[in-house]
């Protein structure tokens, strides 16, 4: 079984820029196979979207204004998504606003995927009411790497920024107020991370505020 | 001596909730006033947290599904809807014709119930008690019918991935054409009941005013952006479902206040009246349930799906590992986007108006805190 070597194989994330080869072929993404768990799987899935590139004129113009620092444009189910650096992702988000009429920021939103070095996906969805056109903004970000906030170009994303922190601890820099949103603010741990279990809670909150031992 | 008397106004932090009738659930809202001005307010939120997008990523995409029609449970065959279109988008199947049809009836029928709601509760809010009573007796006719369609009254679990479970039950056509029947004139007797009423029109007029661009600004959608005049719909903008195969119409607003929301969604019930009809005159014969795996696993990648929830855009952003269970699903909330615009609504006010436009947000905290 030569995919043993690969521990975990199964939960491998797809690797930052994959799907079929964006336009600007990234140097750090070669498509990797996927790899098979500890048991052997007969069908393997691709451990990579299949997202194929996206090309119009939209796409050309956010490459020339902004050059390498569009990583891909691709396509998926008839989706489109820009994975962008992620210093660039508010300004890509400001131009498409300002010069492409996508004024509706839908949702803010993050993947964790441990296992990667940029550890996590930052989604942003924006629609074109004159377009009539959904494109979702990707960018990859470390651990403890702090995005710029979009509250400047958006205002739903106060609101929705602040979600993501709560549930995946991703400060947002400049942010008017960068604090908890669904759970409690002295609330220890952040729950949408995979390495935060199911059945895991802040014991010492749950004793403190509840006086009971545990909420399970 | 302090140099100010008691006659100065000074601020005055008021807290209202969680535990508060016109808060419609467990919201609790920190009121800044000057008098009866509002100056501020913080939403404080979360009360009903479950972690339903952390339930999603240990459970099964099947096992999912009863869950969701636990965050707007006022409206759970919507979220039953978008939370299937999106798993099959991932599948990349579709839901059989039959099965779409009967989709849309039931869909529109939980719009009425929901609108239904709203409508009551908005209006014993304001004052107007007997509304909800009639409101809420119509509510149980459509209840009625999903009760006989699925057992359930309110988290009804109707669709299933792919499709439908149940096939109609022996005279469901004909309970939804009486339904229909029933109800356009009650929509009647609720705007008798209000649309000229002088303390109606008085305390919603201009009240909560939220302008087209505003609404863009604060992603606001559903009957508030409609309100303010845009003409934008997901069921005609980008159809599911077989939505392009009825006629419609969306209704909209000129003023943006609270009392054109209250027109948009009484319109928008007669509306819906409309596409059931329609639906159920054509109801194609054929299977209720698409080609889809006892286990459902999608291929890796992600997708986000929309739908027009009685309460505006809801999505979900579901992202697949290749596993049986979804590696991320994001459920993009209409309550908990159009809530923070509440700020922007009061400010300025009076502090009597809240109630009013909490009322017309039309909010399910099961929603806005999952």
């Amino acid at each position: 079984m030569a995919d043993e070597q690969k521990p975990g194989g199964s939960e491998a994330p797809p690797p930052p820029g994959g799907g079929a080869a964006g336009p600007p072929a990234k140097p750090a993404a070669p498509p990797k196979p996927a790899a098979a768990a500890g048991h052997p799987a007969p069908p393997k899935p691709p451990a990579t979207m299949a997202a194929t590139p996206w090309d119009s004129d939209l796409t050309r113009e956010l490459k020339e204004r902004f050059g390498d620092r569009i990583v891909e444009t691709s396509t998926y189910l008839g989706q489109n998504f820009i994975v962008t650096k992620p210093d660039a992702a508010v300004t890509v988000l400001e131009y498409l606003k300002l010069e492409a009429d996508f004024d509706y920021l839908v949702d803010v939103t993050a993947v964790d995927w441990p296992k990667r070095p940029e550890r996590f996906d930052l989604v942003y969805i924006v629609y074109s009411f004159a377009r009539n056109e959904r494109v979702r903004i990707k960018t990859y970000i470390a651990e403890g790497h702090k995005p710029e906030t979009a509250v400047g170009v958006h205002l739903t994303a106060n609101w929705l920024e602040r979600e993501v922190f709560d549930m995946f601890g991703i400060e947002f820099d400049g942010h008017p107020d960068m604090r908890r949103i669904l759970l409690p603010e002295d609330w220890q741990g952040h729950p949408l991370r995979k390495d935060y279990s199911i059945l895991q809670q802040d014991q010492r909150w749950v004793q403190e505020n509840m006086n009971i031992e545990s909420g399970q | 001596m302090p140099d100010t008397t008691f006659l100065d106004s000074t601020e005055l932090v008021l807290n209202m909730g969680p535990q508060h009738p016109s808060t419609h659930g467990v919201l609790r809202v920190i009121l800044k006033l000057d008098g009866e001005k509002i100056m501020g307010t913080e939403c404080i939120i979360g009360y009903l947290h479950r972690g339903v997008e952390k339930i999603a990523e240990n459970r099964t995409y099947a096992q999912f599904n009863p869950y969701v029609d636990r965050m707007d449970y006022v409206a759970a065959i919507s979220n039953g809807l978008g939370y299937c279109l999106a798993v099959e988008k991932l599948l990349n199947v579709e839901a059989p014709p039959r099965a779409q049809a009967v989709r849309v009836i039931l869909t529109e029928l939980n719009r009425i119930a929901s609108h239904l709601l709203w409508l009551g509760t908005h209006a014993l809010d304001i004052g107007a008690i007997t509304p909800v009573f009639y409101c809420l007796r119509e509510r149980e006719e459509a209840l009625k019918i999903f009760e006989k369609y699925c057992g359930a009254r309110l988290t009804t679990h109707a669709f299933r991935i792919g499709g439908l479970l149940y096939e109609t039950y022996e005279g469901f056509e004909q309970e939804v054409r009486d339904f229909c029947d029933m109800f356009l004139p009650k929509v009647d007797e609720y705007e008798e009941l209000l649309t000229s009423n002088r303390i109606w029109v008085g305390r919603l007029k201009n009240i909560g005013v939220l302008t087209a661009e505003e609404c863009k600004e604060y992603g606001v959608t559903g009957p508030m952006l409609r309100a303010a005049g845009v003409k934008w719909d997901l069921r005609k903008a980008q159809p599911y479902s077989g939505y392009e195969k009825y006629e419609f119409d969306i209704p909209t607003g000129q003023n943006a206040d609270t009392y054109d929301r209250y027109l948009v969604r009484m319109e928008e019930m007669r509306q819906s009246v409309r596409i059931m009809r329609q639906a159920v005159a054509n109801i194609p014969e054929g299977p209720v349930m698409g080609k889809v795996g006892k286990v459902i696993k999608p291929a890796v990648g992600e997708a986000y799906v929309s739908i027009e929830a009685p309460k505006g855009e809801l999505g979900y952003y579901v992202v697949s590992d290749g596993s049986t269970q979804p590696y991320r699903c994001r459920v993009r909330p209409p309550s908990f986007v159009n809530l923070q615009a509440l700020d922007r609504m009061v400010r300025g006010g009076l502090v009597a108006d809240i109630v009013a436009v909490i009322g017309t947000l039309d909010i399910v905290l099961g929603e806005v805190d999952r």
